[in-house]
């Protein structure tokens, strides 16, 4: 039983059984987790792609057939949205530091922050899609608009899945269930985040700017 | 004992309670076992079983369409349902049969091959297989309600529409395949971890069984190709359910889309189906010629190659679909040179077998089975490369013929050897010899009787899917052949299942299997037969590729092979004592049970919907806040026949929770 103070430092949620036992008993040194995640980010970035080169292929609607993509957009108000999301993943980085010094009263404010941040976003993409309808473009008006409401649909769902691990970590925090030794939960709830925030960038590029 | 499994006391993190729908279950047989049971060894048995059932559906349907074409103009069926009865003949062969056969062997051997006690993620395995099996019974259901999915197993668009397939087969189709591939995806997270993580000692990747490598690259197939058949699911969906424009192509949408989407995955989807195979026989074919196989590192990295490659091939399905000159050239070359690895493959089986000591018993015949019916479906497939010839092929019986050579001659022989061969492993009794020669000729000789006239009539120019031919092409003499084939299989298959059962008996009365029925050579041998719940005790630590073997025997100095130690002194046999094992959890059968109801919910009833999504949220929190392992269960702290132990362990744990909530 000489592992017993190891174990209480780097115990995991997860089904890691290995973790129990000794720190780094992977072979690669990664945890379980951790690369488990990684994967399926790996996995999600090839979902996206196909949605995005969906979108490609129908940017541009059929003549009379409702708005395209530069007659609708608000670049300035999307610009906003997205640098709203950007600042999350800096609160992001600030929540993970903070749980790793062991100062759980910042970690708390982070983690509401980014959620909230990841809220404004998605309130702002609501707003957006609202928008949209009102001036005449419905998920079934052309090829475009079921293009463009599907890619970033799925955007926002990923954001909204995230935003809900952030208060399942927060609301755990607050209960006391989240000490140091399981700051990689909120490691791994991070590279999802930052993946969502990224993912966003090239839509951002892609479906925005890009004329 | 310092273990690496094993959980000491002491720990100040596990404060919250499961959620209090379910106690911890406890059991260790019966059927409870089974549907809480986190062990990748009954998780893979359950694939194993499951795939075979659904076999059986799929080798009906089959039957249905041989009978309906044994003469022209039949009407045992009709055009309607002869469209349903191929669809998912196809789709039930492919994703609930082949697929999960090859996840089958891979929870089951992964672990085992490379030293661990289980996968990375136990609950997530379970899960991966409920998740399977009622995806496969909520498509299967379409039967009841209203009828299959009618549009070919790729479903090509604009077809797929609702214009074209107003009843609810194609969304069943659509939604069984998204649960369905929500379970490869899990697992193949959870399984390159394992192989990634948790090699035992001195395993390094290149002394990885060949199996494991098969496997690993499988399951990169499977991350990266399912994604992309998920886009085209939903996109499918969205267009069926919701009315939006991606296939209908009044509103300007490609059809070509599906296309590209669908076999972007299908190629790679080929591969995986494959692989596991690849990766059976070539544990096989070393056990039974006496000798390593030949080429390690080639076998190893041509699979690799196929992987990456697998990517690169797709559009050479779609050559008369019209994707221009320079597409149809560069996809002719990309086929051409993935012949290239598999090639390598076969001069390595076969150069394994070149002046070795020869044991022709069942597995090894199916293992030859393999590599010829494969070597001839992948000739047929050389010849679908050269675009010109492809273009005369194309939705004929040649490809018919094609596909079949390679995934039944191929995929299903290596699989039918795999059976053969890890029998005693798994459930500690030999099949019976006899009846497997018997079962592997028969099956032989059907498969060849069926899909070999599919060639002929293929360039005669017969077109698959057509529901009846006329007399007086010629059709009518191979048809017949073929369908008297069908059943040859039938038979063959009918066999298997006798041998199981025959054998399973007969076991009773003879003594248990030995340690090392076939003098094996990787490591899941080192474990006795049949495997025991904890695996490994101790962990070993690794050398060689072929470790089992290297255990038993030694060479001279001038190369001569001497005994040095019995089977029975290598295998292990340990009572497992204080090895700590994960818990079983009600939560992935649980979480798995929401998904379809949801699937149901969007066909029918939102408010099912409701109550689908309700469950899954329910277990998603259940199982996060479930602790992975019961830190006080360890094996061989079941409780006494006085019942005394279990007791003080409980309130044990009780009072140690008690103490870290109020911490």
């Amino acid at each position: 039983m000489a592992d017993t103070a190891v174990v209480a430092q780097t115990h995991e949620i997860g089904d890691d059984p290995h973790a129990h036992a000794v720190h780094h008993a992977t072979n690669t040194g990664i945890s379980n987790t951790k690369l488990a995640m990684w994967l399926f980010l790996a996995s999600e970035c090839l979902l996206f792609g196909g949605l995005i080169s969906t979108y490609l292929l129908y940017r541009n609607p059929l003549p009379g057939e409702g708005p395209g993509p530069h007659e609708i957009f608000d670049i300035p108000f999307t610009s906003v949205s997205s640098f709203v999301l950007l600042m999350s993943s800096l609160t992001m980085v600030l929540a993970v530091s903070a749980i790793e010094r062991g100062d759980h009263q910042r970690l708390r404010i982070w983690l509401a922050a980014t959620a909230l941040l990841g809220g404004v976003f998605i309130s702002g993409q609501v707003y957006e899609f609202t928008a949209f309808y009102r001036e005449g473009m419905g998920y079934t008006t052309s090829r475009f608009s079921s293009a463009f409401y599907t890619l970033t649909g799925f955007h926002g769902v990923h954001v909204t899945i995230g935003i809900l691990m952030l208060l399942s970590l927060l609301f755990m925090s607050l209960r006391g269930n989240l000490p140091e030794n399981k700051s990689e939960t909120v490691e791994i709830v991070g590279l999802y985040w930052h993946f969502v925030d990224v993912v966003w960038i090239v839509i951002f590029a892609v479906v925005y700017l890009i004329p | 004992m310092v273990d690496v499994l094993a959980l000491p006391s002491g720990e100040q993190t596990r404060t919250e309670q499961p959620l209090g729908v379910f106690t911890r279950p406890k059991p260790k047989a019966g059927w409870r076992s089974w549907i809480t049971t986190v062990d990748h060894k009954k998780v893979g048995i359950m694939y194993g079983a499951s795939a075979l059932l659904f076999f059986l559906v799929g080798g009906v349907e089959a039957l249905l369409i041989r009978m309906q074409l044994w003469a022209p103009r039949q009407h045992l069926l009709s055009a309607d349902t002869y469209n349903q009865v191929f669809t998912m003949h196809g789709t039930t062969m492919v994703f609930l049969v082949i697929m999960p056969i090859g996840a089958a062997f891979a929870n089951y051997l992964i672990p085992l091959q490379i030293g661990a006690r289980d996968v990375a993620f136990p609950r997530l395995n379970a899960f991966s297989f409920w998740c399977f099996l009622f995806g496969g019974i909520f498509l299967n259901t379409s039967w009841l309600l209203g009828g299959g999915a009618d549009g070919g197993w790729f479903m090509y668009a604009p077809n797929n529409g609702v214009l074209y397939s107003p009843s609810h087969g194609i969304d069943f189709w659509v939604l069984g395949l998204l649960i369905t591939g929500i379970a490869s995806l899990v697992s193949s997270v959870n399984l390159i971890t394992t192989v990634l993580n948790m090699r035992a000692p001195g395993m390094s990747l290149m002394k990885m069984p060949i199996f494991t490598w098969m496997a690993l690259v499988t399951q990169f197939l499977l991350l990266f190709a399912l994604p992309v058949i998920t886009v085209a699911l939903f996109l499918l969906l969205f267009d069926r359910l919701f009315d939006s424009n991606f296939f209908d192509v009044a509103n300007g949408a490609s059809p070509l889309l599906w296309q590209h989407l669908f076999w972007i995955f299908g190629h790679p989807e080929v591969y995986l189906m494959i692989l596991p195979s690849f990766g059976l026989i070539s544990e096989i074919l070393p056990v039974f010629s006496r000798k390593p196989i030949f080429g390690y590192s080639f076998v190893v990295f041509s699979g690799v190659a196929i992987g990456f490659m697998g990517f690169g091939v797709w559009a050479h399905h779609m050559f008369v679909s019209g994707i221009g000159p320079v597409s149809v050239t560069v996809f002719s070359l990309t086929t051409m040179f993935i012949a290239v690895p598999t090639g390598v493959k076969i001069l390595n089986w076969t150069a394994t077998m070149v002046r070795g000591k020869l044991r022709f018993d069942t597995p090894l015949l199916f293992s030859i089975g393999l590599i010829t019916m494969f070597t001839i479906g992948g000739l047929s497939g050389v010849s679908h490369s050269i675009a010109p010839s492809d273009t005369q092929q194309t939705d004929t019986y040649y490809i018919v013929a094609h596909f079949h050579y390679v995934l039944f001659g191929g995929a299903f022989f290596g699989f039918m050897g795999g059976f053969y061969y890890y029998w005693p492993k798994v459930f500690g009794y030999m099949l019976d010899e006899r009846l497997g020669k018997w079962n592997f000729w028969t099956l032989m000789l059907g498969f060849n009787l069926t899909f070999g006239p599919m060639h002929i009539l293929g360039l005669q120019g017969m077109s698959r899917r057509y529901y009846t031919y006329d007399a007086g092409y010629g059709f009518d003499f191979w048809n017949k052949l073929a369908t008297i084939g069908a059943f040859v299989i039938a038979l063959s298959v009918l066999l298997f299942f006798v041998n199981i059962i025959y054998s399973w008996q007969q076991s009773k009365n003879r003594p248990p299997v030995t340690d090392d029925p076939w003098d094996a050579r990787t490591l899941e041998w080192i474990t006795p037969n049949p495997t025991p719940e904890w695996n490994f005790d101790p962990i070993p630590t690794v050398t060689r590729v072929d470790e089992f073997w290297h255990r038993k025997y030694a060479e001279t100095a001038d190369h001569r092979l001497v005994k040095i130690a019995d089977a029975s002194e290598v295998v292990q046999h340990s009572d497992g004592k204080g090895v700590h094992l994960p818990s079983p959890s009600y939560w992935p059968i649980v979480l798995a049970f929401g998904i379809p109801i949801i699937a149901y919910g969007l066909l029918f009833s939102l408010w099912l919907c409701l109550l689908g999504a309700l469950i899954v949220v329910t277990a998603i929190f259940g199982w996060a806040f479930e602790p992975p392992d019961d830190p006080e269960a360890a094996h061989g702290d079941e409780p006494g026949p006085d019942g005394e132990h279990e007791e003080a362990t409980e309130s044990a744990a009780e009072g140690e929770r008690e103490v870290a909530s109020v911490g």
